[in-house]
């Protein structure tokens, strides 16, 4: 029963989704206040509809209701019972009903928070996400049914959940990554919402900010944490390996970056407006076609599920109406909106237009080594596959300028400002990072310049970020009235780019000095890795709840101190008898030890990888620094004051102009 | 004004001039980072470059597998049912490794019969086959029947 119960429930939002998609628009149009009311309330009911059919689901994985095909393949009754509600979204179809939960929950979201907000926008917006929720539903309910009954074989028990997704990274990684995904719909909405009435001024970037800002939060903290997970669980030691899948999520966070930095300058001064839409509009077409990359299988990838063309056609044909549809809107409708441009060469919008123009050209360049497979494909059906260099190589040529012109870039007066003065108060700053960038690569050993290069370029950025907070300070009596001063939005800017320091040390120290060796290894010997001796002292074989292991016991010294005693194991789990190593690390804030069990050799030894990684944690480290950056800037006041001085303007009747008079915090100098 | 308007076309052409520049160095380092894939039978025809990266792939040979006593280099066999082309590998494989099971190897030829893989790529679901290493099959060998359990 339980399954039809959420069929039905997936078929009723559907329907209200539908209703949803058309009524909002007429309602807006007629500005029919019952209709633009119904909206609102459909929104949440889909939300609330959609939630009852996901807790279906996970209820007939918590029984172990087998008769469901979609359990019976991705679940088994040895499963301990917190896989088992992860497993819901472990595969396809549930991932997919995970998909539309967050983009309900998200519409949900948008019809109780903007109450401040004129209501034929919010019709609009959730008029455009209704649509898009009217294709998902569909995608799931006629290609990919979780719901769909085995009879009448059912199967005794189930085929198991994929071991390497019996993980606490698995319980968190896709919800996460979802939410930043499907975040970007919301900032994608109000695009169309205001081309599509003609009218995109400061208003309508300010009201989009914070959206873009949580979705960016999200997509951060679920790329970071899939790329934790890659580390510990695949068991060689990687943590980004430019696969299309990886940068299925990457594009869409590029995008957003580059879209949190133009929506700043529409909002503040008016600038980059069509730019600011048609990015809008390309970061959800990303996060579509990173849908479409990840659920075809198009591209050979580490991550590969098996999947189902059929699925991705569907996917393919929806991102084609929605790019082709939202283009067609700003090509017709691009013409009304009018941007002011009146700023010197040197200036914040020239900074920030120049961190668009390097962070589209990235995302055009990740865009394009990710595609060419398929493109050379399609043109001369022989199979290929672009190699990390490329990536490597370009995106480090493409991020020396981004790196060099942050802190300036954060720095610099909106309008004008004479570079000279600016540049003078930075040289020492500059000095500084390459002297200590020196120290530091000299410190860690061999001296490649590329290392030091790298390593200069992440102390410039932090030096940047304690450079601002000094200046800001400066001017106020005391150091802490000073740090009051500063916004919070302020706040976020300088610890988000703080977070891009801290990952790019980390990206750098960990690809130039980290140590990699598989080695051959008896129980009770000794090998030595560099400076490291590892001992191989012990080896058991043991039983977990639906797997047994050998599991190797090492101790690790150097200089003939202790530093880690570690227990990798290899793992063979019974239902799909399939074969997992456990990594064993020793996490440290400046190096990680890494210990992998291979395979057993002939004459009993174990092939064994052991890794130094330098400074492996502060990629992940800046990458939780930057979301906080993020949430900071979102805490800022002005967000929820707006809805006060808006109410009082209105009052007034003149509420048009008030955004473009404000002046807020350090930018008012 | 006038002066507004040259600043604005100067930024304009200086842009494009980078843009196109930054897009032509990119079509450069793709144009020699792309690796092709080459079943066996087309690398024993000689289609495949010696001199490159390339992927090759198809299916682990039974009882192929051999590793050295004394290290950790490991030799396979992969066939695509009509070829076969040795692979030789120092490391550890994937979990997932296993004979009878498709494979995709990244490394260079040492002559059309034996090639050096630097990287041996894994998957994360057994019932998983590489679209290459499936398509080579179905071109130069007999189609492999899925195993796959679904209901």
């Amino acid at each position: 029963m339980i399954p039809e119960l959420g069929n039905f429930l997936l078929i009723m939002a559907f329907i209200n989704a539908i209703f949803l998609g058309v009524l909002s628009f007429v309602g807006a149009h007629y500005e029919h206040q019952g209709l633009m009311r119904f909206t609102k309330r459909s929104a949440i009911s889909i939300f609330l509809l959609i939630l009852a059919s996901f807790i279906c689901l996970t209820v007939s994985f918590i029984n172990n209701d087998f008769s469901v095909a979609y359990v019976a393949n991705h679940s088994n009754s040895q499963l301990p019972i917190y896989y088992r509600i992860s497993a819901v979204w472990g595969a396809h179809e549930g991932s997919l009903l995970l998909w539309v939960l967050i983009l309900a929950g998200w519409m949900a979201a948008v019809a109780v928070f903007s109450k401040a907000l004129p209501k034929p926008l919010v019709s609009r917006v959730l008029g455009v996400m209704g649509f898009i929720a009217v294709g998902f539903i569909a995608f799931t309910l006629f290609t990919s049914n979780p719901f769909e009954r085995v009879l009448p074989f059912i199967p005794i028990d189930g085929a198991d959940l994929n071991p390497l997704l019996q993980d606490f990274g698995l319980i968190v990684h896709p919800p996460m990554l979802y939410m930043g995904y499907v975040g970007f719909a919301v900032v994608f909405a109000f695009a169309i919402a205001g081309l599509l009435e003609g009218e995109l001024d400061n208003q309508w970037a300010r009201w989009s900010r914070p959206w873009t800002t949580v979705a960016w939060i999200f997509l951060s903290l679920g790329i970071a944490l899939g790329s934790w997970w890659a580390y510990y669980e695949l068991g060689w030691g990687g943590w980004w390996f430019w696969d299309p899948v990886e940068n299925a999520s990457f594009m869409p966070w590029l995008a957003g970056t580059a879209l949190i930095h133009s929506l700043a300058a529409t909002e503040k001064r008016g600038v980059f407006k069509s730019w600011t839409v048609l990015l809008a509009i390309l970061t959800f077409s990303l996060s579509l076609l990173g849908t479409f990359l990840v659920r075809s299988g198009v591209l050979t990838s580490v991550h590969s599920f098996a999947n189902d063309p059929v699925r991705g056609r569907f996917i393919l044909v929806f991102l084609g109406i929605v790019v082709g549809a939202s283009l067609l809107i700003f090509a017709i409708q691009s013409s009304k909106i009018r941007s002011k441009s009146n700023f010197g060469i040197f200036s914040r919008e020239a900074a920030l237009l120049f961190n668009n123009a390097l962070l589209a050209v990235v995302t055009f360049m990740v865009l394009l080594g990710t595609l060419h497979p398929l493109i050379q494909e399609a043109f001369t059906g022989g199979k290929s596959s672009v190699g990390p260099p490329y990536f490597n190589l370009m995106f480090s040529i493409f991020m020396i300028p981004i790196l060099i012109l942050m802190p300036i870039g954060q720095q610099i007066n909106w309008k004008q400002e004479p570079i000279k003065p600016l540049l003078t108060k930075y040289w020492i700053w500059a000095l500084g990072s390459i002297l200590l960038g020196f120290a530091i690569v000299m410190m860690m050993g061999e001296v490649a310049p590329m290392a030091f290069v790298g390593t200069a370029l992440g102390l410039w950025v932090a030096a940047g970020c304690a450079k601002y907070i000094l200046g800001q300070t400066s001017k106020s009596d005391s150091f802490s009235s000073g740090l009051k001063k500063i916004s919070l939005s302020y706040w976020g800017m300088i610890v988000a780019h703080l977070g891009v320091a801290i990952t790019v040390l980390g990206v750098v120290l960990t690809s130039y000095y980290s140590v990699e060796k598989n080695i051959k290894i008896h129980q009770g010997e000794t090998v030595q890795v560099e400076d490291l001796n590892v001992e191989f002292y012990d080896f058991n074989n043991l039983e977990g709840p639906n797997y047994i292991s050998s599991a190797g016991s090492f101790r690790i010294y150097m200089d003939g101190k202790l530093l880690a005693d570690l227990h990798p194991e290899k793992r063979k789990y019974h239902a799909s008898s399939m074969v997992m190593t456990e990594a064993d690390i020793n996490a440290g804030l400046f190096r990680d030890i890494y210990v992998v069990m291979g395979e057993p050799l002939d004459d009993g030894a174990w092939a064994v990888s052991v890794h130094y990684k330098a400074f492996v944690r502060w990629i992940w480290l800046g990458a939780l620094v930057m979301a906080l950056g993020g949430l900071l800037a979102v805490s800022d006041k002005r967000y929820r004051q707006r809805k006060r001085e808006r109410k009082n303007a209105k009052k007034n009747g003149a509420d048009k102009n008030t955004a473009n008079s404000d002046s807020l915090g350090a930018d008012s100098e | 004004m006038k002066t507004h308007r040259r600043n604005k076309l100067i930024a304009i052409i200086g842009g494009l001039v980078l843009i196109s520049g930054a897009v032509a160095l990119i079509l450069y380092a793709l144009s020699s980072n792309i690796n092709h894939f080459y079943p066996p039978t087309e690398v024993s025809q000689g289609k495949a470059p010696m001199d490159r990266t390339i992927r090759v792939g198809g299916l682990v040979a039974y009882n192929s597998v051999k590793r050295a006593d004394d290290g950790l280099e490991v030799a396979f066999t992969v066939t695509d049912n009509q070829n076969t082309l040795e692979v030789r590998y120092e490391g550890i494989l994937p979990d997932l490794f296993k004979e009878g099971q498709g494979v995709i190897a990244e490394g260079k030829l040492v002559s059309k019969t034996e090639f050096k893989a630097t990287k041996v790529l894994a998957k994360h679901d057994e019932k998983y086959m590489p679209p290459e290493v499936e398509q080579s099959l179905e071109k130069y060998g007999h189609p492999v029947q899925s195993k796959s359990t679904e209901y």
